[in-house]
Formats: structure tokens, C-alpha cells, sequence
């Protein structure tokens, strides 16, 4: 004691406490903290997320980041969870071909798998929603007539009535929800991607997100009967005007032009 | 009388049946001064003849059709729970208009169908009557002395535009619910009276429960009243005036050349009748138009993007979405300016259509009656003006789907908005300034080819070596229709000052008149047409010229 007594105005000591404070607390950190992370360290999740980290640093950092921070270019993706990049990419919006006012649906360029994988390595950054499982959004059963009205309630004013999509300002656009599947559909309404606001089992329950699943599939999907006919891109007046004179008043004049040419005239000797 | 001529018909056998109902009918209506008088009644042919027909005829199926629709529609607001065919809407409460509809639509048998075929023949009847009334304009047919039915088929345009409104909310869907939001919207700027207004068109509060069937009423029975009022005057007035007809050898401003009215003109109206009722039918068939299934009923809380009115309305939509949302705080009153503006240019862009006739009436101060039509490019200013304001219905249209286009060619909507405000100022003086000048440049070509012939495309080689190019002197027919037009003088008002030097008392619209007389027909405005003597020089000239 004493020998450490005299020392203890020598020009290192703070130095040495420091050190010894450092590997304390550090020891303790590493004796409880990742004693759990060191039990499953050798599970299929861990090696999930070492692949997802090597395909995110290819596809994705050089917008979000290298760590997944942001950039000015991309959004920090820690806490944005599992199912915002399973919509992203499973969509094929991720990864974004330019910078613009949206970024577009495209071919998906990722396999499930490696989705997969990002997913997992971007949910390990820090908590947030998970990718909805089968029983979660399938509509099997959900009440349509309620989706519809959930539909019209808090989706049409951007998606309109049917989901066929809209404007919003400055070249951002709502789009069209014609064969989104059901489960992509359930991760929008709870990530609220892009431009749209996010609709979490607090504010819309999950029985609630079914019966718009439900009713979606219903009125806009391959297995939609339109009753009247062709239905000109569902997009209302402004459709059906310009088919009425391009195929109702131009059949007509083009009829009328035949009746004039056909007439009982003198012939012409 | 009657005995000396019954025995006279007994003696020669009984007359034929046909010939016996027309005896009676003749008795009783006199139809045979009448037939004798009309029968023969001569019209041109010619297609553009034909669009009046156009309108008359979907407007008869749109009343046909319209009669069937009424037998299921109920025109009430009484709150009901679907229970009918159609699945995504079961259980939802609607109105029992709403809930006709859907039954029109889904269970009444041909319901769909005719529901379909009246709202195409709807818009193709408004569109009809924008391409009549533009054959008209354009042609000049307008002038005396058939401009009160210009007004007859002006008040048919703006009457078919109230009626297609009225006719399109009374489903009380979401579309339908948001253009009668949109209307009320309109109504409440009006300064001052604008709240009374709305409440007494809806009987209170929007949306009320009383407005569907305030405007079934007024759709079904008021304004198609009037119009079919209007309709048979319009066509009495076709037959009174006769019909024009385009220059050529043999029509005067005194004759009328064409097929007689019986047999020829029945035929073949007849036959068009039910070409039109087929080829509606078939788009009725084959394209859905407005889908209110797919739209949901009416709720005030709820609202779908992409809503517009029907084409006819388009304009107005796009009027209102241009404009700034300028307000004004006076005392407490909100005066809301963007709504209220476009208000009052909705009518304004309608009435200076309508008033052009009576416009170029006065300057050229022509009282003399004219049935022989213009070629529009003899007419340089009017067809100018009538350009012009066919792109500003254009541009104010493509406002009025400004979302649709910037989401349909990925632009953004501020940039159509924008494009726009722009193209509704700049737009119809830049259709004016070139319409003009291509009409100068075709009264050239016309002014070139009577002098100097066709450009027959044979090049042909000269003994000494020169290339020439072929004329062929036009027809005498053709001549006469080149040269039939004749051309206005701008209006003298003579010098200010009378030979004393006092000065003269003019008026300032006499002024006006002769400024506007001048910039119609001056140099500038038309191409002198060639005389006999340039003819005569050139013709007889030997050699080419």
C-alpha cells in the first residue's frame, strides 16, 4: 500500500487510473452485456446479420451510410426495423436507381433471401417493426365493407377511392395499389414509406389493416370483375371524357361523314 | 259537299285504306297543306350538316333512357344498410339514392347498361353541341339571320352542361358527393349573400337531406323541359331560315340545293338515328363510365383524390385549381377571392362565345342576310377568335386534370399548375396571332392557284434548257368556290374636322367601330382576292408566267 501511496503523484498515475477505470468498467460491460449476444452468437440470426452487413455495404451504404447513420443522400436506417426494408426492397423501390421527388416501384433486384438478411442486419441496428407474418395479414375472412370505408376514411384522399394512385405536390405521387401484395400492403401501412404517413397497430388495429388488405384485393387486382366494362384506368371523368370523344363523338362524325358521302346524287356524266 | 263526294268514291270502289286514314287525318289536322308545304324542302348534304343531328339524337336517347332510369331511382337521402349483389359494399349505410343506384346497377335487369348508355350519350351530347356550335362559328352561320338561334343553341349548351351536373350527383357516391362540396364551396364565396344561398339550396346545413331530391326535380323535369322547349324552336327556326349551305357553282344566297326532305332526307335521318343509338350503345357496352361502386357513398368526412366533374364542368375545375388562394379579411368577413374569381369567369369564358355574332354584326355593320357559309380562313379574325378561345377551354381543361397528367407523364403538379396560369393568358393570343397568319397564308394559296393553276408536279424541260413546273388551270367550278367569298371594306369615318375646320362630332364607339373595322380588314387582315383583270392579264399572257 505503501509503495502505491508514494507513487501516487507521479505524472502517469491519472493515467494509470483512468486505465484501470476503463478496464473495469469495460470488464463488467463485456462480464453482463453481451453475455446473452455471446449465447446465440453462432445461431442462423447472427450469420443473417454478418450477410445482410456485407450486402448492405454493397447496395445500400453509399446512400445510408456506411454504418447506417444517413447521409444527405438516404435516411438513417437504424430503428426503422425489419418490415420498412422488407417494403423497400421487397418492392424493388430499394435500392434507388437516382434521387428524386419519389422513389419508384421497380423490378426487385434482391432475392427473398437476401432481403432477408438486410432486414435482419438493419432490425439489429435497433428496435422496429417486424416483417408481419402469414396470419397477420391474411384477408382471409376480414370484412369488406368495413375495408372499404376504412379505405375511403384514411387512404383515398391520396390513393383514391379505388387505390388507383394520385398526385400529391411537387412530382410526389400516392401510387397505384393494383396487385401490391397483401403483405406489402400491411408493411406500408405500418412503416408509412416514403411520402406516407404510418398507420400503427395503436392508431389502426390489425383486424383493421386485413379488411383494407381485403377490400384492396377486392377493387383493384387481377380477380376484379368490372361489371361495366372497360374501366379506362379507373380514373374517372377525365378518362371517360377523353374516351367519349376520341371513340363516341369521333365514331359519330366518322358515320356521319359515310352517311353524307352516300346520298342519291345525279350521276355525273 | 260530303254526300256528292261519297257517292262520286262509292261509284269508283272504295279507296285504299292508306289513303282513307290520311282523308281523316287531313280533316282533322290538315296535313296535307302541311306536307304539301314541307315535304319538298330542300337540305344540303354535306357531313358537318350532320352534327346538329348528332346532338338531337343522343339527346333523345338520354330522355328514352332517362325514363327507364326513373322507374328504380329513388330520389331520397333516407339513410339505408346495403344488403344487395355487389360484396365490398355490404353493410355500409348509404342513402337510399345511392342504394337505387346500386340496385340499378347490379340488379335491375339492362340496368347497367342503360345506366351506361345515358351517361356516355351525355357526354357525347355536350360534346356534339361544342363541335355544332364550333361548325357554326367557324363558318360564319351565325350571322343574320340566324343569330337568335345561336342564342337557341347556346342556352341548349349551358342548360345540357346544369343538367349533366345535376344528373351526375344525384347518385350521392363519393365523386358526385365531392363536386356538390365543390359547388356549395363555390355558392359561400358569393359576398354577402353566399351562406343564405347555400342554405336555401340545401335546405340548411350541407349536405342536408333534401338536395338529391331538389336536383332530380331540376334534372328531370325542369331543365330538360326547357330544353326540349328550346330543341323544337331551334329546329323550327332550321326550317324557317332554311339551311345554309358552302359556296359553289349553282348556290346562291337565294337558293338551297340539296335532296328533298321526303323521301331522301327521312331515309336517311331515320337510318342515322339508329346508326347514333347503336354506336352509343356499343361504347355503352364496351367502356364503364362512372362507377359508383368503386367510389363508395357520399360522406362529408370522406374524400378521394382525382375527383373532376364530368368534361363538360372540366373547365370550372380548372379555373378553380390555377387559381391562388388569395382571401381577403374585411371587417371580420372573409371575402375568398380564389374561389370567388373563378366564379365569376365560369360564365364570362361561356358568354364571350355566345356574344361574338352580335359582336362582328356591329363592326362590319352588315344588315344584309347570308345563307351562302365561309370558308373559316376567309374569315381571318373570327376564325382567330374562335381559336383562341378553343385553347383557352383547352388549357383550362388541362388544369382542370392537372393530377391526372402529372402523375399519368411523371410531372409534377405544381409544374402543370404553373404551365397553366401561363398558358391561360399567353395561350389563346399566341392561337389568335398564328390561326390568323395561317389563314392569310391559305387565302394566298387559294389567291395563287386561281391565278396561276394547280401545281400538277410534272417538271418539264423547255427546248432551250429551262425546267418549269406544270400549272393546271383550275375548273370554272372551281374557280367560282375560290373566288364566291367577298371581302369587307374597314369603315371610313372620315376626317375629324369637317371643310370648315370645325370638328366633326364623333362618338367614341363610332371611333371604336372604325378601329376594329380596321384591324378586322385591313391589309394586314385578309389578301385581296384576285380581280377578273389579273385573271385576264395572266390567262391570256402567252408563255408561263
Amino acid at each position: 500500500m505503501k509503495k502505491l501511496s508514494a507513487r501516487r503523484r507521479h505524472p502517469l498515475a491519472a493515467l494509470v487510473v483512468l486505465l484501470i477505470a476503463l478496464v473495469a468498467s469495460g470488464g463488467l460491460y463485456a462480464a453482463f452485456a453481451p453475455a446473452e449476444k455471446a449465447a446465440a452468437d453462432e445461431t442462423a440470426q447472427s450469420l443473417a446479420i454478418d450477410e445482410g452487413k456485407k450486402l448492405y455495404a454493397v447496395g445500400c451504404a453509399s446512400c445510408h451510410g456506411p454504418s447506417a447513420q444517413g447521409t444527405s443522400d438516404g435516411p438513417p436506417l437504424v430503428g426503422v426495423g425489419a418490415a420498412a426494408v422488407d417494403f423497400q426492397v421487397g418492392t424493388g423501390r430499394m435500392p434507388a436507381q437516382q434521387p428524386g421527388a419519389q422513389v419508384p416501384r421497380k423490378k426487385v433486384i434482391y432475392t427473398q433471401a437476401q432481403i432477408d438478411q438486410l432486414a435482419a442486419f438493419v432490425a439489429s441496428l435497433g428496435a422496429g417493426p417486424s416483417v408481419p407474418t402469414e396470419e397477420q395479414y391474411d384477408p382471409t375472412g376480414a370484412d369488406l365493407g368495413k375495408g372499404g370505408e376504412l379505405f375511403r376514411t384514411n387512404c383515398g384522399q391520396c390513393h383514391a377511392a379505388s387505390g388507383k394512385g394520385g398526385a400529391l405536390s411537387e412530382g410526389k405521387y400516392a401510387p397505384t395499389l393494383e396487385d401490391v401484395s397483401p403483405k406489402h400492403i400491411y408493411e406500408a401501412m405500418q412503416t408509412g414509406p416514403q411520402n406516407m404517413p404510418s398507420f400503427p397497430d395503436t392508431v389502426m388495429t390489425e383486424k383493421n389493416k386485413k379488411d383494407i388488405i381485403a377490400y384492396l384485393h377486392a377493387v383493384n387486382s387481377d380477380d376484379t370483375v368490372e361489371p361495366g366494362g372497360l374501366n379506362l384506368g379507373g380514373l374517372g371523368p377525365v378518362s371517360e371524357g377523353l374516351f367519349g370523344w376520341v371513340f363516341g363523338l369521333g365514331a359519330l362524325i366518322a358515320v356521319a361523314v359515310w352517311v353524307a358521302a352516300r346520298t342519291a346524287k345525279a350521276k355525273k356524266s | 259537299m260530303s254526300t256528292n263526294e261519297n257517292n262520286e268514291s262509292r261509284s269508283r270502289g272504295k279507296a285504299p285504306a292508306g289513303e282513307r286514314i290520311a282523308d281523316w287525318a287531313d280533316g282533322r289536322l290538315g296535313i296535307y297543306s302541311l306536307a304539301k308545304a314541307n315535304m319538298r324542302k330542300i337540305f344540303p348534304d354535306h357531313w358537318s350538316f350532320m352534327l346538329g343531328e348528332v346532338c338531337l339524337y343522343t339527346f333523345i336517347i338520354i330522355i328514352l333512357t332517362g325514363v327507364y332510369l326513373t322507374l328504380f331511382f329513388h330520389p331520397s337521402m333516407n339513410e339505408v344498410e346495403y344488403h344487395g349483389s355487389y360484396v365490398p359494399l355490404q353493410g355500409q349505410l348509404m342513402s337510399e339514392a345511392f342504394n337505387s343506384t346500386m340496385h340499378i346497377s347490379f340488379d335491375v335487369r339492362g340496368g347497367l347498361l342503360i345506366r351506361q348508355i345515358h351517361h356516355w350519350a351525355a357526354l357525347i351530347f355536350i360534346a356534339g353541341m361544342i363541335v355544332h356550335m364550333m361548325r357554326v362559328f367557324f363558318t360564319g352561320a351565325f350571322r343574320k339571320p340566324r343569330e337568335v338561334n345561336w342564342l337557341f343553341g347556346f342556352l341548349l349548351l349551358v342548360l345540357g352542361m346544369f343538367t349533366g351536373f345535376t344528373g351526375y350527383s344525384l347518385p350521392d357516391d363519393l365523386l358526385s358527393g365531392t363536386g356538390v362540396r365543390f359547388m356549395e364551396g363555390a355558392v359561400l364565396s358569393v359576398p354577402v349573400v353566399g351562406t343564405y344561398l347555400s342554405f336555401f339550396l340545401f335546405g340548411g346545413e350541407f349536405p342536408g337531406g333534401d338536395f338529391v331530391a331538389r336536383f332530380y326535380s331540376v334534372h328531370i323535369l325542369l331543365l330538360p323541359g326547357i330544353m326540349l322547349g328550346l330543341v323544337v324552336a331551334h329546329l323550327i327556326l332550321v326550317f324557317y331560315h332554311k339551311h345554309t349551305q358552302y359556296a359553289g357553282p349553282g348556290k346562291t344566297n337565294n337558293n338551297v340545293v340539296g335532296m328533298p326532305l321526303l323521301p331522301v332526307y327521312m331515309a336517311k335521318a331515320g337510318g342515322f338515328f339508329f346508326l347514333v343509338f347503336g354506336v352509343v350503345a356499343v361504347v355503352a357496352a364496351v367502356a364503364q363510365i362512372n362507377p359508383i361502386w368503386a367510389f363508395g357513398p357520399y360522406r362529408p368526412d370522406q374524400v378521394s383524390t382525382g375527383a373532376q366533374p364530368d368534361w363538360y364542368m372540366g373547365f370550372s375545375e380548372g379555373l378553380i385549381r390555377i387559381m391562388p388562394g388569395w382571401e381577403i379579411n374585411f371587417w371580420g368577413h372573409t371575402l375568398v377571392l380564389g374561389v370567388f374569381i373563378p366564379l365569376v369567369v365560369f360564365p364570362l369564358v361561356l358568354v364571350a362565345i355566345a356574344v361574338y355574332p352580335f359582336i362582328e354584326a356591329w363592326v362590319t355593320g352588315d344588315r344584309r342576310e347570308h345563307h351562302i357559309l365561309d370558308r373559316p380562313r376567309n374569315a381571318p379574325t373570327r376564325t382567330g377568335f374562335g381559336v383562341a378561345w378553343l385553347t383557352l377551354y383547352m388549357v383550362l381543361l388541362i388544369g382542370g386534370g392537372n393530377d391526372i397528367i402529372a402523375t399519368h407523364f411523371h410531372l409534377s403538379i405544381n409544374a402543370v399548375t404553373w404551365f397553366v396560369r401561363i398558358a391561360v393568358f399567353a395561350g389563346p393570343v399566341l392561337a389568335f396571332i398564328i390561326t390568323k397568319r395561317v389563314c392569310l397564308g391559305l387565302q394566298r394559296r387559294d389567291k395563287d392557284k386561281v391565278l396561276h393553276g394547280r401545281e400538277t408536279g410534272i417538271i418539264k424541260r423547255l427546248p432551250h434548257g429551262e425546267f418549269i413546273e406544270v400549272h393546271e388551270p383550275l375548273s370554272q367550278e372551281q374557280l367560282h368556290t375560290l373566288t364566291a367569298h367577298e371581302q369587307y371594306k374597314p369603315l371610313e369615318i372620315g376626317p375629324e374636322v369637317d371643310e370648315n375646320g370645325v370638328r366633326r362630332k364623333i362618338k367614341g364607339s363610332e371611333k371604336l367601330r372604325a378601329k376594329l373595322s380596321k384591324a378586322y380588314f385591313n391589309d394586314q387582315s385578309q389578301i385581296p382576292k384576285p380581280t377578273v383583270e389579273e385573271y385576264k392579264e395572266i390567262t391570256s399572257g402567252h408563255g408561263h408566267h
